[in-house]
């Protein structure tokens, strides 16, 4: 079975790399946000396990593995954070969090 | 065009489907699907590129549990909350999608030109099926993971205590704090108590 050349997968990974940052950009939700920053991960381990392929060894497929973890904890402390803000201010809006801005 | 040509096809207008189906549509919790989806469709492309234990990673740990998570936490806050559209930065959409199709561009113009010049060859797709045949997928991880990784590995166990801690102390409660629930006492715990022994 042959194979799909590995630039395609790159230019997926990075199109939804690209998704993600407008998404970031253009959503005022804090959770939805926070989703968008979870498919840029997603999207980078795409191009962790292509360049895998690519050498021929499986050490990019444990930097995958790391990149899980290391998104599982930023998950829980993120979406803790902004609990306690939503829990305080009663949404989850980031424009109505502006207590620093000059 | 072969099989994996055609699977390869289908996972990509899924996977870009679904991203952009998160950037449009309104609903919270619609937004945790698609990206559900678009997981799953990445979990394929990660088949198909020979990571079999990532792949069942990605389905089990990012679409299983992280995701619940999610929908949890959206579940928690209330569904019904429409997002508001007055903008306080004028133009802020209009400049976003713009610089982001100049960042695709970018991205596809890099990737599609540099791919010739980083001289990989083509032999790492084979090399990879050897290690996949001959020790495994999971093995080959794992014996790499616990000899040269080692360090950060333990790195991350010792992340995760942290994050837990970090967790528990930004979620307790404080009682001069509004809440959303109603405070625990004695109220809530009198029909528990006739539920039970009417069961």
């Amino acid at each position: 079975m042959t194979s799909v050349a590995p630039g395609y997968y790159l230019v997926l990974a990075g199109l939804m790399f690209t998704i993600g940052v407008v998404g970031v950009l253009v959503r005022r939700n804090a959770i939805v946000i926070f989703m968008f920053v979870e498919l840029m991960l997603n999207a980078v381990n795409l191009i962790f396990v292509t360049f895998a392929r690519m050498h021929g060894n499986v050490d990019g497929q444990i930097l995958v593995f790391f990149v899980l973890v290391v998104a599982a904890a930023e998950v829980t402390v993120g979406l803790a954070i902004i609990l306690m803000i939503a829990r305080r201010r009663n949404s989850a809006d980031v424009d109505g969090v502006h207590l620093l801005k000059w | 065009m072969n099989l994996a040509t055609l699977i390869f096809a289908v996972m990509f207008i899924v996977a870009l489907g679904a991203s952009l189906a998160m950037l449009f549509s309104p609903n919270a919790v619609h937004v945790a699907l698609f990206l559900v989806v678009a997981q799953v469709a990445l979990a394929l492309a990660f088949l198909l590129q020979g990571a079999y234990f990532v792949a069942a990673m990605q389905i089990i740990v990012y679409a299983g549990a992280i995701m619940v998570l999610f929908l949890f936490v959206i579940m928690l806050l209330g569904v019904d909350k429409r997002e508001a559209l007055i903008e306080p930065l004028r133009g802020q959409r209009q400049v976003a999608i713009g610089l982001g199709l100049l960042l695709a561009a970018e991205i596809s113009y890099t990737v599609l030109r540099g791919i010739h010049l980083a001289g990989f060859g083509s032999g790492g797709s084979a090399r990879l099926n050897a290690i996949n045949q001959n020790p495994g997928n999971v093995l080959a991880i794992a014996r790499l993971l616990f000899s040269r990784y080692l360090l950060p590995f333990e790195a991350t166990s010792l992340l995760l205590v942290v994050a837990i801690v970090g967790v528990m102390m930004l979620a307790r409660r404080i009682d001069t704090a509004a809440s959303i629930f109603e405070p625990i006492g004695a109220p809530t715990g009198a029909p528990l108590e006739q539920e039970r022994e009417a069961v």
